[in-house]
């Protein structure tokens, strides 16, 4: 064999007979440049303008920190919220049959297709302390308007579609026999499900978890109208950003902007990690 | 297609050893109906009841505003931009990713995932940062007297940005389950790469397609938080319709408010209804992209 | 080769990533012959099939289609009928399009008239014995079926070459064997050049002119089925053409000796010392201990199809497969004797 060896080339793409790569590659990265990319470049620049001290000096004053715990505490609960419920629901919808599924099932979207304002005044009309279902809350001494009580339902109406969506795929994708085997082997239903049926999926509850979190710490449309927006009480870090603009204070909004984007950054990193890691251990998403 | 469907998902029999038992059962989706009723459809319900609490002349009296319908106008104007720019992108983006190996695949994915994971605020603020008057850009534009915050432009170019990912997202997991060997067999067959497109790929991915820019611009015609932020509220040029909907509710004029609210309530209502029948009817062609939204 | 070579395949090779595919791969293809590119998976030969296509692109090498270097033409110009082994069907076309498609693609002014390409769709079905499909869709069509039309869909554009990447891999048995037969059947009256890929050895033998058998990237041997039967040119060759028993032999000038018997062998010049003696199944018989090149004991025997296979234990500790046509059975456990009649000879 007088042949050379063959340079182990790196190459940057595949060649492929497929025609067409350059003018959709050149326009994806245009697009994501000037729509994505540039202009979240101009707040982190803006951010580093300020410099790791005035972030944080920013994120310590009271208001700010008061915003900030509230938005990300009460989101925090509201994504577990909608996790157990969210697993409970995607349970129901794929593994039981009964009149008018599939209408619940499409209920389920709903807080995608509402737009948030609409969410927002609704929400708030109906948990106001002389709205449907706030007269009632009244009487048992709740008052869930215009406190953080409101503000945690809003989360849980926005979240509950991702905690359901990332689950249901993966439990219709469970295979029956390794129920039946688990039964056929002497188990009984309980122990089936916490030992065999559940673990597999943890993955996919930590995802929607993580997403009903990330959404439920940015949301701004549907918490205003109920929140009451009481400082030190009821603000979210959202409508903080909006206020410090509206005060033409950029750099205060930077600031809790750059906070709230790096925490979904975190978010983001550990859905992949999950994901990655659920690749490994499991096989699939 | 249907049939095949069918098989996957054997009906739960009675007495089967992989159900619960029927009170189980029973309990379970009671708790899921009445949870779902209380939470999601309780206040979709409340629009429309709040909308007609005066009666038809007090609802139809709220779009007879001059300000309801440029908020109508603004809002459709918005969406036959945003969601044609992000059709036409979101096709070429998931071209190139599905159909080609090139390295650094995964980080571009990110990438044009990004707005999701972005609050509505800041997608708003970053467009201020920009083109404000205080923004990078925000002298030379005043000295072109180039508008773009506070004004069309800047509400379409956060609503561009808040509904980036849609159709990309959608298509480029179908795309990706499609492989290439069609395209490839059409092109052994004697056709150019565009003929390949249009007569072999778009039919494949028609159903996804539509799915997605119905939820594209559900979300365009919706979006409030980041259109809040650039708009400035002026009443009559700026104002989408949920814009329009807050200016109402915080003046207390709550049913003009709900009456615009049910409009955009309808629309959600239109949206879920094609979007479930696709779903029902085309599964097979939408189900790649249907994993996790 | 002359006029005759249809297809010239030239020092070929490529590289995945950092994995290499293909190495210094040279290959005539004959006008009108069957030829089967037979081996195990990751042999390359798939990837030989897309390159010559112009599917996929070779970092060395030419391919020579007639007498023009076709290793820059795309994939469009070609003119080679490619059938997927999935078959590639576009799924909301009915049968009738799909075989029209690669002439409806073509420009106007190389188009054939409506009323022409309805002829030959007509014509096509015919010939794949299909007739009443033209307006059914591929979901309604079985694997077998489905395969038929991805062919006659090829066969529609009139290439210079049939190119079929596994074509009957996703299929059953009973449909794969009536499927074999009438491809040869379809093959004899068109007379149309055809690759085919497989990794079934029998389907290879049965069906081609000349089966090319690929390893690791490489041509091991190209011949007729019989050629590559009766002179196997490697053991890897040997090996994946049939079961094989692999001893440990001496050889000395042209003899061969197993545990210092005498076979009757015979070693290729040049070959000597310690080499390894391959034989089939039924080159071995039983013969009294003492007598034999080999012994053991019968661990178990079945029928199948007439012929009884005795697995034999042997004292050296492998396990040896013997094909015998004796009706006789053997106790498990009885200690017998194993002479070799015929078989290989090589170095490894």
């Amino acid at each position: 064999m007088a042949e050379p060896p063959l340079r182990p080339r790196r190459r940057f793409r595949q060649p492929s007979v497929i025609p067409g790569f350059g003018i959709t590659f050149g326009y994806t990265l245009t697009c994501l440049g000037i729509i994505v990319l540039l202009p979240l470049a101009a707040l982190v620049a803006r951010a580093s303008g300020l410099g790791l001290w005035g972030i944080w000096a920013v994120a310590t004053d009271p208001r700010v920190a008061s915003a900030l715990r509230v938005s990300f505490g009460v989101s925090l609960l509201a994504a577990l919220t909608a996790s157990v419920f969210g697993f409970l629901i995607a349970w129901v919808l794929t593994r039981y049959r009964f009149p008018g599924r599939k209408i619940v099932d499409a209920v389920v979207d709903l807080p995608f297709a509402l737009p948030t304002a609409v969410a927002g005044i609704a929400l708030a009309s109906l948990y106001a302390p002389n709205g449907l279902v706030g007269e009632q809350l009244a009487k048992l001494g709740i008052e869930a308007a215009y406190t953080p009580v409101g503000i945690y339902i809003a989360m849980v109406f926005i979240g509950l579609p991702f905690a359901v969506r990332t689950v249901q795929p993966l439990i219709e994708e469970i295979d029956k026999e390794i129920e039946e085997a688990s039964a056929t082997l002497g188990a009984d239903r309980w122990h089936t499900l916490i030992k065999v049926v559940v673990p597999p999926l943890i993955p996919a509850v930590l995802t929607g978890f993580a997403l009903a979190f990330a959404r439920g710490v940015g949301e701004y449309g549907s918490i205003i109208f109920i929140a009451g927006n009481l400082p030190y009480v009821s603000e979210i870090a959202p409508l903080l950003i909006v206020i410090k603009l509206s005060e033409f204070d950029y750099g205060g909004a930077c600031a809790i902007a750059t906070i709230m984007l790096g925490i979904s950054f975190v978010t983001l990193l550990a859905i992949n990690l999950i994901q990655a890691w659920s690749r490994r251990r499991f096989g699939y998403v | 297609m249907s049939s095949a469907l069918a098989t996957t998902r054997p009906p739960a029999r009675a007495g089967s050893v992989v159900t619960e038992g029927l009170a189980v059962r029973a309990l379970l989706i009671g708790i899921a109906v009445v949870f779902l009723a209380l939470f999601l459809v309780l206040p979709l319900v409340t629009v429309f009841i709040q909308a007609f609490a005066k009666g038809w002349s007090a609802y139809l009296a709220a779009f007879s505003e001059t300000d309801a319908r440029s908020a109508i106008r603004l809002t459709l104007l918005t969406a036959a931009i945003a969601v044609p720019f992000n059709l036409v992108f979101g096709v070429m983006a998931s071209w190139a990713i599905a159909k080609f190996e090139f390295r650094g695949k995964n980080l571009l994915v990110t990438l044009i995932d990004l707005p999701f994971s972005v609050s509505p605020v800041v997608s708003g603020l970053i467009y201020v940062l920009v083109f404000g008057a205080q923004g990078f850009l925000g002298p030379w534009l005043l000295a072109h007297d180039i508008q773009i915050i506070f004004a069309v432009p800047g509400i379409v170019l956060a609503t561009i940005f808040v509904t980036f990912p849609f159709v990309a997202r959608q298509l480029i997991p179908l795309m990706q389950e499609q492989g290439t060997a069609e395209e490839e067999a059409a092109l052994t067959l004697g056709a150019s790469g565009w003929h390949a497109f249009r007569t072999v790929t778009l039919p494949n991915i028609r159903w996804g397609l539509l799915y997605s820019v119905l939820l594209c611009n559900a979300r365009a015609m919706g979006e409030f938080g980041a259109v809040s932020v650039v708009s400035g509220h002026i009443r009559g040029l700026t104002n989408t319709l949920p814009l329009h909907v807050e200016i109402l509710y915080n003046e207390y004029n709550f049913v003009a408010s709900f009456a615009v609210a049910s409009l955009l309530a309808g629309l959600a209502l239109v949206t879920l209804l094609v979007k479930s029948l696709l779903e029902w009817r085309f599964s097979a062609e939408i189900a790649a992209g249907a994993r996790g939204h | 080769m002359g006029p005759s070579t249809a297809i010239r395949v030239e020092g070929l090779s490529k590289t995945f990533d950092t994995a290499a595919v293909l190495h210094d791969l040279s290959l005539d293809v004959r006008a009108g012959e069957l030829l089967a590119l037979l081996g195990p998976s990751g042999s390359g030969k798939t990837t030989l099939l897309r390159i010559i296509a112009g599917l996929d692109f070779p970092d060395r090498g030419r391919i020579i289609f007639g007498a023009d270097d076709a290793t820059r033409v795309p994939v469009q110009e070609r003119a080679v009928g490619f059938v997927f082994q999935h078959y590639a069907l576009f799924k909301h076309m009915s049968v009738a399009e799909n075989i029209a498609y690669g002439l409806n693609a073509r420009k106007r002014a190389d188009r054939p008239a409506k009323a022409e390409i309805k002829r030959r769709v007509g014509d096509l079905l015919d010939l794949i014995k299909l007739s009443g499909f033209a307006d059914r869709y591929p979901s309604q069509l079985s694997g077998g079926q489905r395969q038929r039309i991805a062919l006659a869909r090829a066969l529609a554009v009139e290439p210079r070459v049939l190119l079929l990447d596994e074509p009957f891999g996703a299929l059953d048995a009973q449909v794969r064997k009536d499927l074999r037969r009438w491809l040869r059947e379809i093959h004899d009256r068109t007379g149309q050049t055809t690759i085919f890929v497989t990794h079934d050895q029998d389907e290879a033998l049965e069906l081609s002119d000349r089966v090319a058998v690929l390893s690791k990237g490489r041509l091991e041997q190209i011949g007729t089925p019989d050629e590559v039967q009766e002179n196997p040119v490697s053991s890897t060759v040997l090996k994946f053409l049939g079961d094989t028993i692999e001893v440990e032999a001496i050889a000395q000038g042209s003899e061969v000796r197993v545990n210092g018997r005498l076979t009757p062998v015979k070693a290729p010049p040049g070959l000597v010392g310690p080499v390894k003696l391959y034989a089939r199944p039924w080159q071995l018989q039983f013969a009294e201990p003492d007598q034999a090149h080999l012994e053991g004991h019968v661990r178990s025997s079945y029928r199948s199809q007439g012929r009884q296979r005795i697995e034999v234990d042997r004292s050296e500790g492998k396990t040896v497969v013997v094909e015998a046509s004796d009706t006789h059975r053997l106790a498990a456990g009885r200690k017998v004797g194993l002479t070799i009649n015929a078989g290989y000879v090589f170095k490894d």
